[in-house]
């Protein structure tokens, strides 16, 4: 039996476009290259590396004290969380126990940087699907918690915040008071990001249904952090695997429903203000004490490997390090960063969807191509 | 001589030069609108609070300079952007600013001219832009232009049909395609059409915001898709008629609202005799009050809404606007027949 096969009248061609490296909303030097039939997307392909400085490598001949300054440079918005998670690994490689004031001031340091993280993210995803004026809203905010950085350590966007068993430095005379201060500013600001987007008809529309992920498929694509809680999955190693001070704090771990864009979105909103009770928690609890435990002067972990990792803004940020017992650098060192596993979905998320809804899908899944290419 | 030459050449002149004044006005204006919803300050730096940056932008975007792609259609890539501009321009031929107007003891008429099908004239001539949208796209032999050519044939077709349904209802609500007449109407019975015809100002405005290619409608220059859309291949002064005709666009949209439903050049609620004393403002102050109400809503709207995807603004525009449209057209139609 033969089967007609209906010919169109005229030839068809898919359109390959080259969105990015040079694209405003790629978020950095992505590159996605993309198989258009129409504005629909029929296939996706993502080209990384653009922005590949070789930290890992860098780090295998740095001391153990140098490579905090190079974790910074990864997620470049969330330094502090980087910061963190590094520590932590060493300190867990060498056993060394962190003062509970250390530990307290590095989740407030942490919860801030989410906040920061988070502003960035709402600021360029919504840019991205074009209310624009939620990006300078967004990012008065951030530029407060920037203040507070500053005021701590110095700097603004690349920290250097922690030392291998604590922190460089004690928080400055009434900075509590205006961290205490921040989180009154921007438990409303949050309220005035909601009334600007939650119930608007344009942005239910470009969000809601678009790049649907079910949460056992979120899983085996390695999505972590807020894009898999989108999926309905309650992971937040905060709470599965507590580090720093999390035990001690009560906070919720916001999940969605459908793991569509919006749900995505509404996590990571539910997650500021988790981030601010959370903070409130910890800098009324905060203890009195050192800040620094006891660390060797030459810091040699014995021979063995460790994996550790954190939940950072954008999701598992883990560091993998194998140390050979001589040397006082690591002998391999490897990063999973959140943004690359994450970014594996977003093919699987793009395909069938509009041009559109690429870029806010781009924004959806929170990506610094800092962490990415690393 | 005077009356049939002088006086037409310098209304033309000086209506030609008002408008390309207030774009670019505009686009300071806008400016400053947005930063002041962002909270933030807008041009502050050229001239006092940045009143001459559009000075600066137009002497800036006059000695750059102009490229032409390799690959691109020469004429083609000329022609668009004076295909896009001049019929923005050429309707204010019949947009009246006001009424009768004593001036040097001579009675003026504020328009240029008063065609009796000036609707009609309205209409064809607005959507002779469009062919310069897709030719810049189509002549740019370029993607991300010709993706947003596209978007806006598809867009600005669309829309026109609602809005022509809309303009129809009113031309049974006034009984005249002329500009002036659709004014006389008004005032004849005695109140701005916005009143009689609710419905047909929303989907009017809906259509014009569309039309205009302004958010949440602006996807056919969707900075952050298209990367700017069928203009991204342009520079210098070619890049600056797009946006001229952009700003224009709106300028048009804003004068025929007025004159459709805010009742041009009348005061408010003109058949009130106790409001009489509104009188001793000048009628094109009205008129022009009304169409910057308008801008200010276009400006207003931008910054605070996110953009429509493409299907979801062509589904907005057959399945919603076009059915009320007609329908809006059948109940006035009924109406008028049956009162």
């Amino acid at each position: 039996m033969t089967t007609e096969v209906a010919r169109p009248m005229f030839d068809t061609e898919e359109l390959v476009l080259n969105m990015g490296p040079q694209h405003p909303s790629t978020h950095g030097v992505l590159r996605v290259v993309l198989k258009l039939d129409g504005e629909r997307v029929v296939d996706a392909d993502i080209v990384i590396g653009y922005l590949h400085r070789g930290i890992e490598k860098l780090c295998e001949n740095r001391d153990w004290t140098q490579i905090i300054l190079i974790t910074d440079r990864m997620d470049y918005v969330a330094a502090a969380t980087s910061n963190l998670g590094y520590c932590q690994t060493v300190e867990k490689l060498l056993s060394i126990e962190v003062p509970r004031r250390a530990k307290y001031i590095r989740t407030i340091l942490a919860e801030l940087q989410r906040i920061a993280s988070h502003c960035l993210w709402l600021g360029t995803h919504a840019m991205d699907i074009g209310a624009m004026t939620v990006f300078l809203y967004a990012f008065r905010e951030r530029e407060l918690i920037l203040d507070l950085f500053e005021e701590y350590c110095g700097a603004r966007l690349t920290y250097n915040s922690m030392r291998i068993g604590g922190l460089p430095l004690d928080i400055p005379v009434g900075w509590d008071s205006k961290v205490r201060e921040f989180c009154d500013v921007m438990e409303a600001k949050v309220c005035e990001y909601e009334e600007l987007l939650t119930n608007n008809r344009i942005w239910l529309e470009r969000t809601r249904g678009i790049g649907v992920i079910s949460g056992p498929e979120a899983i085996a694509v390695g999505l972590t952090g807020p894009p898999l809680r989108g999926s309905g999955v309650p992971r937040d190693i905060r709470k599965d695997e507590p580090y720093a001070a999390y035990e001690e704090f009560d906070f919720h771990v916001p999940i969605g429903h459908r793991g569509d864009t919006y749900d995505r979105y509404l996590v990571r909103l539910e997650e500021f203000r988790e981030s601010i009770r959370i903070i409130r928690q910890a800098i009324d609890g905060l203890p009195d004490g050192k800040i620094l435990g006891k660390v060797p002067r030459v810091i040699k972990p014995p021979a063995g490997e460790t994996y550790h990792a954190i939940e950072s803004p954008k999701g598992e940020l883990g560091y993998f390090i194998v140390c050979d017992g001589k040397s006082t650098s690591p002998y391999r060192f490897r990063v999973r960063p959140p943004s690359f596993c994450n970014l594996q979905a977003l093919p699987r998320l793009i395909k069938g969807h509009m041009v559109a809804d690429v870029v806010a899908l781009i924004g959806s899944i929170d990506v610094v191509l800092g962490e990415v290419d690393r | 001589m005077v009356d049939s030459l002088i006086i037409p050449l310098l209304k033309i002149a000086i209506t030609l030069n008002a408008v390309l004044i207030a774009v670019t006005y505009m686009v300071l204006l806008e400016r400053k609108v947005i930063a002041w919803v962002q909270v933030r300050l807008g041009p502050m730096r050229v001239g006092p609070y940045g009143v001459l940056q559009p000075i600066a932008d137009a002497i800036k975007l006059m000695i750059k300079e102009d490229i032409t792609p390799t690959r691109a259609d020469k004429w083609v890539f000329t022609a668009a952007p004076i295909i896009v501009l001049v019929p923005a321009l050429i309707i204010f031929a019949v947009i009246p600013f006001g009424s009768e107007t004593e001036l040097f003891g001579r009675s003026i008429s504020l328009y240029i001219t008063d065609i009796n099908v000036g609707l009609l004239y309205v209409v064809s001539v607005a959507s002779i832009g469009v062919y310069g949208l897709i030719l810049a796209g189509w002549a740019s032999n370029s993607k991300y232009p010709l993706l947003a050519s596209l978007r806006a044939s598809a867009q600005l077709i669309s829309y026109e049909v609602a809005v022509m349904m809309i303009l129809v209802s009113m031309v049974l609500m006034a009984g005249t395609l002329s500009m002036v007449g659709i004014v006389h109407a008004q005032l004849d019975a005695g109140l701005w059409f916005v009143f009689a015809q609710p419905v047909a100002f929303v989907v009017f405005m809906i259509g014009g915001l569309a039309e205009t290619n302004r958010a949440p409608f602006d996807m056919p220059e969707a900075e952050q898709e298209l990367t700017g859309g069928f203009h991204t291949e342009y520079s210098g002064m070619r890049f600056a008629l797009f946006f001229l005709a952009e700003y224009a666009n709106m300028i048009v949209i804003s004068s025929v609202a007025t004159t459709l439903f805010l009742g041009g050049w009348l005061r408010p609620f003109p058949s009130v005799a106790a409001l009489a004393f509104l009188d001793f403002v000048p009628s094109w102050i009205w008129f022009l009050t009304k169409t910057f109400v308008f801008l200010y809503v276009f400006l207003w709207i931008r910054a605070t809404f996110p953009r429509y995807r493409y299907d979801q603004l062509m589904r907005l525009g057959w399945k919603v606007l076009i059915p009320i449209a007609i329908a809006n057209l059948v109940v006035t139609a009924t109406a008028k027949v049956l009162l």
